[in-house]
């Protein structure tokens, strides 16, 4: 990594901006602004900054169509808006995808919408933290604020997750490396564990590293439960890991006075899935019957639990809420974005700040090439190559004020550093937009 | 725009008025003494007129919410109704989603529900989902009785600088008034522990919930807010507690009041929980007696029900220890939701039952509170909501009330199981509510409880919150009929808010922006600013959230009614 001076030409400092990258919605940014450009950030990790400073890369910055010969051409945005309305007022099977990357803002008008045309609404949870939020609603939900692991705990695991390069400030700003209240010497404090096939950079700045075997979480966790519950292990080896290191740390994880256990897609995708989150919520609700233990999904986009807590407390359910009889139905594997997809239900598709392109299955991917895509994003990203109708937004926590979750529930406001390109339009205004247009069309048509 | 509310028989019990048919006149949204020959009329002959119903303690808006109705599709699902032209659609029994609790409240007639427990760093939450609730007043209580600076301030003796730290607080939070919770009892659950009584003191930082409830009562007087401290005792819903409860209220009785409407210098909520004797689940018995007699004696003290309604439900509190007890006795799936320097809380699903004897006595210590309780305006209709019951549970629990007969019925047909009968007095208590103090456990007391001058009566410069019912009080008998009582109070024939008809025929008509109510103290700033420099270094330090970030920006409070507190006076 070669070095780099620091940034000293700017104009302005925009002090406690919040990151619009991962989960951890890290809210201490310094944005370097001049000339109404991002010129430096300090404080964010690489991830967050890159995305704050490289944002001028591969920008969508006009309203775009697909022509008849297959190629987007600029339009205005009255032409663009237009098209996309009649394409959403005509849909039979409507399904609205995304938000996780916007704000609650305007994730409002959207859901007006989807009630409106009686499409479907669903974010990327569907197709990442889905598992857990099954989970939840099978056996429960032990979690806190990450204050509370900062102040408090004394050993923090991390398993089917790896931090380090995937929420680089989540050690250092809530859970390991700080001096909490009751931990004031930070990391020496705490015992970190990683429980992960790989070894990870996360692994590798553990005390403790219990490498199961891939598709081992589930005995794994398994096996630590019955040790709290005075079980006799009967096999040498579970998920590959020797019984005694089992005991062992099965023992560590009881005489902890505060123990925070955070999962990711490594636990929700492996063999059993949401089992496999069942199992660690229950072992942590067992761990309570001897000292406090909580836990947490770490949550990838820095709005996604935001989108879950939105639909929760508008409609009642977290994700994949289907209006098309006129009331909610929420309904796993039946109002899911990739098996409407999947089945070729869907017949227009509206994507709001996500990558399907990037991140679903071929055989979703197959039937979006055949039904006209309506994407408002700020990048050109593979979703822009389905896409027939581009309307570009502008970008929440830097061009955009909003309202995000982190991945604690903790509502944060993100406020804005540089006016957006004037061209392009806040994804609230575009959203609404669209919802007035839907609506005339179809009270002209009643 | 005028109106008349025309030969209604009006019980106003702040104005004093009885079952008399007069009309009731609003001009703008506010209630008048005349208006003009151009009025509108509405036609509510011999029709029940109460002003709209004030909720004191419900759990509607905000985090825990929102954890339940994630984590309870099943409860989601119960309820669903779809969208028509006015209304969108509603999911949810015991957690409806905001629109539906919009829609409930104001079909049973309410105008105003007071959400009883904000955690500060989560307040911008709560105030999303007001703004997401339609129709209904929101008043948001904010959490303090585990936060570290009060617990600080309060082991130091450091009255003032609690008085300071609870006005910028609920500036910052946009609250109305103090809720406490199980005082250190939370805090300690940060370590999986709890406090029992109240002069067990937190871990480390060695502070009683006495001097915690103490501390900030004084506080609270001192500002002179509109509402008194509002407390959830330690110990709740534990065999025995009764003790605790009366400690809890009597370590506050000389502290003086400092509020020209209100009585009472301690609210405490959802009483039946706090009201149990002997010594484990199996010789429980109803500790209502004492409570009832203290709370009779003493005018320091107002009281709320808790009424359990035998419903399955959602219970979800702060007390956080307490919901993983109710999670060890049940093995229903348990969440929790601590939050740093603040709280803790906690969720269980559970089913009331009344085969079951300990809910069928709990049923009856609710019912025994109301009815020993001498004063109706010391006591106040609640189910805790949704922790004893879902709140569209009220009218049931008002005909219960209304009904000695109906009362009777229940325990000897077995619709409660025998403890109901032979572990409390209920039996024998053959009191029976009239529509006079129906309205004022519902409307009257409420607004007094909490310093609401302009709403809860129908006086003159009052607002125009009106519901009138499809009952004719004076060809009607309530102690005789009450599944008739229950389906009029679910389904008012008029709800009317700020002077505008918001639902008619028990059906929504109207949809309008619920208010975000809360209190502002003038004349305390210097020692606001002073008390946030000193504490900022410890913020920055241990909160995960920058201060700039953590405070309830205005827009998240629209639109809202203030009320000013003038701290100098």
């Amino acid at each position: 990594m070669a070095y780099e001076p620091p940034v000293t030409d700017y104009d302005e400092i925009v002090e406690n901006c919040t990151c619009a990258f991962c989960g951890s919605n890290c809210d201490d940014v310094d944005i370097l602004v001049k000339d109404n450009h991002v010129v430096g950030v300090r404080h964010a990790c690489r991830l967050g900054a890159s995305k704050i400073m490289e944002d001028e890369d591969q920008r969508l910055t006009v309203p775009m169509i697909r022509d008849e010969n297959g190629e987007l051409m600029e339009v205005d945005w009255d032409t663009a808006l237009d098209r996309a309305a009649e394409l959403i007022a005509g849909a039979v099977r409507p399904v609205f995808y995304g938000w996780s990357e916007t704000s609650i803002e305007a994730m409002k008008p959207g859901l007006e919408l989807t009630e409106l045309v009686g499409a479907v609404i669903d974010n990327q949870a569907t197709i990442c933290h889905g598992p857990t939020v099954q989970a939840v609603q099978n056996v429960g939900y032990p979690l806190m604020t990450l204050g509370e692991v900062k102040n408090r705990a004394d050993m923090v695991v991390y398993t089917g997750s790896n931090p380090m390069n995937a929420h680089p400030r989540h050690l250092a700003r809530y859970t390991t490396f700080p001096k909490g209240f009751f931990r004031k010497r930070g990391r020496f404090d705490r015992t970190l564990v990683t429980w992960d096939p790989k070894y990870s950079d996360t692994a590798k700045l553990s005390d403790i590293w219990i490498p199961f075997e891939e598709n081992g979480d589930y005995g794994f966790c398994n096996a630590i439960r019955a040790v709290l519950k005075g079980k006799e292990l009967k096999q040498d080896f579970i998920s590959g890991i020797p019984k005694e290191d089992i005991v062992a740390l099965t023992e560590k994880m009881k005489n902890t006075q505060f123990g925070a256990l955070f999962f990711g897609l490594g636990l929700t995708h492996t063999l059993s899935k949401q089992r496999n989150i069942d199992i660690a919520i229950q072992l942590v609700q067992d761990l309570n019957k001897y000292t406090k233990w909580v836990l947490l999904p770490m949550r990838g986009h820095f709005n996604v639990n935001g989108f879950n807590i939105f639909m929760a407390y508008e409609m009642g359910f977290p994700y994949g809420v289907d209006f098309c009889r006129g009331y909610p139905r929420y309904m796993i594997g039946e109002t899911t974005t990739i098996d409407l997809l999947n089945r070729k239900e869907c017949d227009v598709f509206m994507v709001i700040a996500a990558d399907p392109g990037a991140h679903f299955p071929g055989g979703a991917l197959a039937h979006l090439v055949d039904i006209p895509v309506i994407q408002i994003d700020i990048h050109w990203g593979p979703s822009t190559e389905l896409a027939d109708v581009v309307l570009p937004g502008t970008f929440i926590g830097v061009e955009t004020a909003g309202t995000s979750y982190r991945m604690d529930s903790v509502p944060i406001y993100m406020k804005k550093a540089i006016d957006p390109p004037e061209t392009c339009r806040e994804d609230e205004w575009i959203v609404n937009e669209l919802l007035q247009r839907v609506k005339k069309i179809k009270e002209a048509s009643k | 725009m005028e109106y008349i509310l025309k030969n209604g028989i009006v019980y106003d019990p702040i104005n004093e008025i009885n079952g008399e048919k007069k009309d009731v006149m609003f001009k703008d949204g506010k209630i008048v003494n005349s208006v003009s020959d151009s009025a509108k009329v509405i036609d509510v002959t011999d029709k029940l007129v109460m002003p709209a119903g004030i909720d004191v303690h419900c759990h509607l808006a905000g985090p825990k919410l929102c954890v339940g109705r994630l984590y309870r599709p099943e409860d989601e699902r119960r309820g669903v109704k779809p969208k028509t032209d006015i209304t969108r659609a509603e999911t949810g029994f015991s957690i409806p989603n905001c629109p539906a609790t919009g829609y409930r409240f104001s079909r049973m007639g309410y105008g105003t529900v007071v959400e009883a427990a904000v955690p500060p760093l989560e307040a911008k939450h709560t105030h999303e989902e007001i703004i997401a609730i339609p129709n209904i007043d929101i008043p948001p209580l904010t959490l303090f009785g585990n936060n570290w600076f009060i617990m600080q301030f309060a082991k130091e003796g450091r009255i003032d600088d609690i008085a300071a730290f609870v006005s910028a607080w609920l500036k910052i939070t946009k609250g109305y008034g103090v809720k406490i919770v199980n005082p250190c009892g939370s805090e300690a659950w940060g370590w999986g522990m709890n406090v029992h009584g109240i002069d067990d003191p937190a871990p480390y930082w060695d502070v009683t919930a006495r001097e915690v409830i103490r501390a900030l009562a004084q506080a609270n007087e001192m500002l002179g807010l509109p509402h008194s401290i509002h407390v959830h005792p330690n110990d709740l819903g534990h065999p025995g507690n009764f003790p605790t409860t009366i400690n809890s209220i009597d370590c506050m009785k000389d502290i003086k009041k400092n509020s020209e409407y209100r009585n009472q210098t301690i609210h405490l909520t959802h009483a039946q929980f706090h009201c149990y004797d002997g010594t484990s689940w199996r010789d429980v018995t109803s500790g209502v007696e004492p409570v009832a007699d203290y709370i009779n004696k003493h005018d320091h003290v107002t009281a709320d029900m808790g009424q359990v309604t035998l419903d399955e439900t959602t219970t979800m509190t702060a007390d956080g220890p307490m919901e993983y007890d109710l999670y060890e006795l049940t093995g229903l799936k348990w969440a929790n939701k601590d939050i740093e320097l603040e709280t803790a809380s906690g969720l269980v699903p559970f089913i009331y039952s009344g085969r079951n004897p300990v809910h069928s006595l709990q049923w009856a210590i609710g019912l025994e509170l109301a009815l020993m309780i001498e004063d109706p305006w010391k006591i106040c209709l609640t189910t805790d909501s949704p922790n004893a019951g879902p709140f569209i549970r009220y009218p049931r629990v008002m005909s219960w009330l209304m009904s000695y007969q109906r009362r009777a019925e229940m325990m000897d047909n077995k619709e409660v199981h025998a403890w109901a009968g032979r572990k409390s007095a209920l039996g024998t208590l053959d009191r029976e509510y009239d529509f006079y103090d129906i309205a004022t456990i519902t409307r009257a007391g409420p607004s007094k409880i909490y310093g609401f001058e302009d709403r809860g009566h129908l006086g003159a410069g009052a607002i125009a919150d009106i519901a009138v019912y499809d009952l004719e009080p004076n060809n009607f008998d309530p102690t005789r009929n009450a599944a008739a009582v229950e389906k009029a109070f679910s389904n008012a024939l008029y709800t009317i808010k700020d002077g505008q008809v918001l639902v008619k025929d028990g059906e929504i008509v109207k949809i309008v922006s619920s208010k975000h109510v809360r209190t502002e103290v003038e004349g305390f700033e210097d020692e606001e600013k002073r008390i946030l420099e000193e504490i900022m270094p410890f913020f920055n330090r241990y909160y995960t959230i920058k201060f700039e970030n953590y405070v309830v920006h205005d827009h998240y409070a629209e639109p809202s009614s203030v009320y000013k507190v003038n701290a100098s006076k």
